[in-house]
């Protein structure tokens, strides 16, 4: 428990939501497969604890970036929530992933070539 | 949707969140017994690790839907408040001794803010300036507490030279009769100058205010009356404005009313009256004005300083003492101006008091706090195993801690919630109490400021004892065990946090008690003191002033004055009757002069003596014996002669002895003829007794002098000795008396001398009634601690005791076993009380008096009050420990 927490902590704020935001633009899904596409997706370099999803779907859902609605999986035959990412939802996303972009562009010019010339 | 519309579809959301995380965790188990073929409960198992704390996930989840958490806490604290409604005992205890502890901080500290910390109630009160004079070359100077008043001649001097001043004026208060309405009556009254309103910017509440014009003499005769007068002799009537009233038998126009509360600077006063001073005819002396000014914006007490001290020479050169004298005499008194700010002189002496009292409440509050921190851990102890459970089943650490803080906040805020209902019954009490020197009494009050106050030492308060069993219970993972539930017998480490707080209260306790101790003893040293007069409670003094347009001539003045003490003499039971122009311990100053002394060459000016004028009898009315020499006779005062009597201190320093005293001479001028010593008197503390004996020069009622002429003093205080003092029939008599004299003589600030006296020693006994309140309360939270915790450990340790007992230990020694441990706490807290008490009664040094800040007697005293109070503390927990019987100790289990 200490372990996975000590993990999701070193995500991001911010970071599980824009995972879910690129899954569901993919395709809608509910929870469970969530977590098995980012899971896969990252090959599971990113050991997110499953559970960490509902509190994140909550917090789109409120922000009206998705949106879900109970249907039957046709896989499992269970009643299941599916999530839809909402317009808002694909605008925010686009933000988002620029914004990260610009961000992770930053970290690498503070850590990459400049370490390398150091280094030579 | 809407807000409103979450709000009542939440029941659905939480039910589907809960569905939803149920249709996760059951597919991920039939993946997992797809995947890895395990049988069904593995795979649940599974499952539920990787999905994580599920009651903390959902509670986020759920969250997320509420405002910021407010919610989580609005439930949290509905659990409280059932929690605390079930364990009412619990509850009342802890809010009684916070409502008490909070309610005594929000007092003082009302008092201290209204006092010490608020502005003067006139605007821009901080450019106000006190003008007292420093001058260090008078002889006999220093005998006066404040410093050189100012002289009417300095305030022309200073007024119309001055550059650093918007506005400055002189004002004193005396007594007026005002003739003509129901009844005459002695009426408190300030003389002021033009610049004195000015000064302190309040404008009239009707009518207009006294102007420049007021006070041109032999100009219009105004006078402005207080509201309180107005309304009590005038019924508040606007149509009073333009009437006219008599004044000491002159008649005086009313021209405004000020309004309620205004006050000359603490003086409250029925009528304001123009000085109207012709300028040509002041002199340089009179040195008998308070003055006060308004700095110009930007302008400092020190560039006031200079500014005046830079007029001084001017008013040398404008003024003199009459023809012949040199008007630079005074510069050998080396006068320098000694200005400060109008609130400090206000506030005088009054602040160290004040921050003694605020200091040792707080204490108060502290080791009120400790008692509750104690109940508290008491209370978390025994809910550990539910906490515990708590912990079990996904509570965030975070999430208990805030529920025990919340809970101790809660308490805190309630206490102090009834804590404003004990300050506010507590204020009433005091101004009641109305210690007398107390300035700004009026304006103490209960303001949002106090409020605020109150608000933030409850909520501090309640985090402050509540962040100890939080620390304890909730954040330190060690605390979190169920097995610990079921031992029997505490462990020394869980012990340890609750002794310390005991060692601490002891401590604290100690230190009050300490100072309590030493403000008693100061007040016994005060009670010792011979304060040079006899039986305070059965001397009546009442004041009758006789103004020149009633009687003209001084000599008719002294006879109406003699008349009026052998009428108040033949009131039955009345044995003595004497009056002085001052009678001890009243507050008023002295006269004063230069007295040289016959056969004595002076380097310079011989010192400053005060000075009495007294009526024959008076000594014997006060009981202030006669050492040497004899009193003065009717026919010594109608006759003008040249005689004197001193007081005893005044005789040794001058002649070596009472009795070497009598036959010697001495004059207040060289162009005097001199008077001769024909008796000396005990010493009498007119200042106060915690003040020495003034040394003093008793004139007689009526005196010549070269510069006076034949000079009576008109307001005279007469001292009757009865039996019947203080009642209000003797007083109806007395009055009756005076007036059969003169009917237009009113009688004023009629007083036991009992009263007087205990006026004086109001200071004290008002810092000894408090630290007295306050180290009392520190006594006995300090010994319900000790009880409580002694009780703890017996109720905790019961099958330990019945182990003991079954082994063979007696029944005393068990008892002496609790009570030790006891003794033990309160032995670490008494040795650690008094380093701190060392410390803090050096702090009070100004409040004592005869008594050493270290006082061994104190010291001594106060730890063994303590331990013995210690000891019964535990002795009475201790017993129970030895009535255990030990087969049902054992049986517990």
């Amino acid at each position: 428990m200490e372990n996975s927490k000590n993990i999701s902590r070193d995500l991001f704020p911010g970071a599980l939501e824009m995972m879910i935001l690129e899954s569901l633009r993919r395709q809608p899904a509910h929870g469970y497969v969530l977590v098995q596409h980012i899971q896969q997706r990252s090959n599971n370099l990113l050991e997110v604890e499953e559970g960490s999803l509902y509190p994140a779907l909550q917090r789109l859902l409120k922000a009206k970036l998705v949106k879900a609605e109970w249907t039957i999986s046709s896989a499992t035959n269970r009643r299941v929530r599916v999530y839809e990412i909402t317009k808002n939802g694909s605008l925010h996303l686009e933000k988002e992933i620029s914004r990260f972009d610009r961000m992770l562009e930053g970290i690498q010019m503070v850590l990459g070539p400049k370490r390398g010339e150091m280094n030579s | 949707m809407s807000w409103l519309g979450r709000i009542f579809h939440r029941r659905d959301m939480y039910d589907e969140l809960g569905e939803e995380v149920q249709a996760h965790l059951e597919e991920k188990t039939e993946q997992i017994m797809r995947l890895e073929n395990l049988p069904r409960a593995e795979a649940r198992q599974a499952a539920l690790r990787a999905f994580g704390n599920q009651t903390l996930l959902e509670e986020r989840s759920r969250e997320v839907w509420q405002w910021s958490r407010l919610e989580s806490i609005l439930a949290d604290l509905k659990f409280a408040l059932r929690r605390l409604r079930r364990s009412p005992g619990f509850t009342i205890t802890v809010l009684l001794t916070l409502a008490i502890g909070i309610g005594a901080n929000t007092a003082v500290f009302s008092v201290v803010r209204s006092v010490l910390l608020k502005p003067l109630p006139y605007p821009d009160s901080d450019q106000l300036v006190s003008l007292w004079l420093n001058a260090p070359g008078a002889a006999g100077l220093a005998n006066f507490q404040k410093g050189l008043p100012l002289s009417a001649s300095m305030y022309f001097a200073f007024s119309e030279n001055n550059r650093t001043f918007q506005s400055l004026g002189v004002w004193i208060a005396q007594k007026a009769n005002v003739t003509g309405l129901a009844r005459p009556e002695e009426v408190n009254t300030v003389l002021v100058t033009d610049g004195i309103l000015e000064t302190l910017g309040i404008p009239p509440l009707a009518g207009r205010a006294l102007t420049a014009a007021d006070q041109i003499p032999n100009g219009p005769k105004s006078i402005m009356l207080s509201y309180g007068y107005w309304q009590r002799r005038f019924g508040g009537d606007h149509s009073v404005i333009g009437r006219t009233i008599i004044v000491d038998s002159q008649t005086r126009t009313i021209v405004g009313v000020m309004p309620r509360g205004f006050r000359v600077v603490d003086h409250d006063f029925d009528i304001l009256v123009p000085f109207a001073f012709e300028r040509n005819k002041q002199q340089l002396a009179g040195f008998g004005l308070q003055g006060i000014g308004r700095l110009k914006p930007g302008m400092t007490i020190p560039e006031a300083n200079a500014d005046i001290a830079r007029t001084i020479p001017i008013w040398m050169d404008s003024f003199s003492n009459g023809p012949g004298s040199d008007s630079h005499w005074y510069v050998k008194w080396k006068i320098t101006p000694d200005f400060h700010s109008l609130k400090t002189e206000v506030v005088g002496s009054v602040g160290s008091v004040l921050w003694v009292v605020m200091g040792t409440i707080g204490i108060v509050l502290l080791i009120a706090c400790v008692n509750v921190a104690n109940l508290l851990l008491v209370r978390a102890e025994a809910r550990q195993l539910e906490l515990s459970i708590r912990a079990a089943l996904g509570a965030g650490r975070g999430r208990i801690a805030r529920e025990l803080l919340l809970e101790s906040a809660l308490l805190g805020l309630l206490g102090g919630a009834l804590g404003t209902g004990v300050a506010a019954a507590a204020l009433r009490f005091l101004v009641v109490l109305g210690p007398a020197n107390l300035p700004r009494i009026s304006e103490i009050s209960l303001d949002a400021g106090s409020i605020l106050f109150t608000f933030s030492i409850s909520l501090f308060s309640g985090l402050f004892f509540g962040a100890i069993p939080a620390w304890k219970y909730a954040l330190t993972r060690t605390r979190v065990s169920l097995g610990a539930a079921r031992t029997v017998s505490a462990g020394r480490e869980r012990h340890r946090s609750r002794n310390i707080l005991v060692v601490a209260q002891v401590a604290m306790a100690l230190v009050l008690l300490v100072c309590a101790m030493l403000m008693i003893r100061t007040f016994q040293q005060l009670r010792m003191v011979d304060p040079g007069f006899t039986d305070a409670s059965s001397l009546q003094t009442l004041h009758v002033a006789i103004p020149d347009s009633l009687v003209a001539d001084s000599r008719m003045v002294v006879h109406v004055q003699n008349n009026i003490a052998d009428k108040l003499a033949s009131v039955p039971g009345v044995t003595s009757v004497g009056f002085a122009q001052t009678v001890p311990m009243e507050g008023v100053g002295h006269g004063w002069n230069l007295i040289y002394v016959e056969g004595k060459i002076y380097q310079g000016d011989p010192p400053i003596r005060f000075y009495n004028y007294i009526s024959p009898g008076y000594f014997q009315a006060l009981g202030t014996s006669l050492i040497a020499g004899h009193d003065f006779d009717w026919n010594d005062v109608y006759n003008l002669l040249p005689k004197v009597i001193v007081s005893e201190n005044l005789a040794r320093e001058e002649w070596g002895s009472a009795s070497a005293a009598i036959g010697k001479r001495m004059r207040e001028a060289p162009s005097e003829p001199w008077f001769q010593v024909i008796g000396v008197v005990r010493d009498v503390r007119y200042d106060g007794v915690d003040q020495g004996a003034p040394a003093i020069v008793y004139w007689p009622a009526l005196i010549k002098n070269p510069w006076m002429g034949t000079f009576a003093p008109r307001s005279m205080a007469f001292a009757v000795r009865s039996k019947r003092a203080g009642t209000q029939t003797l007083l109806n008599e007395l009055q009756q008396a005076v007036w059969s004299v003169n009917g237009s003589l009113p009688v004023a600030s009629p007083r036991t001398m009992q009263e007087i006296y205990s006026k004086s020693l109001a200071r004290t006994s008002f810092t000894l009634l408090m630290l007295g309140i306050a180290a009392a309360m520190a006594l006995a939270l300090g010994i319900i601690g000790i009880y409580g915790v002694i009780s703890y450990a017996v109720s905790q340790r019961t099958r330990e005791i019945g182990i003991r007992m079954a082994l063979g230990a007696k029944k005393g020694e068990l008892r002496l076993m609790f009570v030790r441990s006891a003794m033990m706490l309160t032995g670490i807290g008494i040795v650690i009380g008094l380093g701190a008490a060392f410390a803090v009664s050096r702090l009070m040094r100004t409040l004592l008096f005869g008594v050493s800040p270290l006082d061994p007697i104190s010291f001594a005293v106060v730890p063994l009050i303590l331990a013995a109070a210690a000891a019964l503390a535990s002795f009475l927990p201790a017993s129970r420990a030895a009535a255990v019987n030990p087969v049902d100790a054992l049986k517990v289990e």
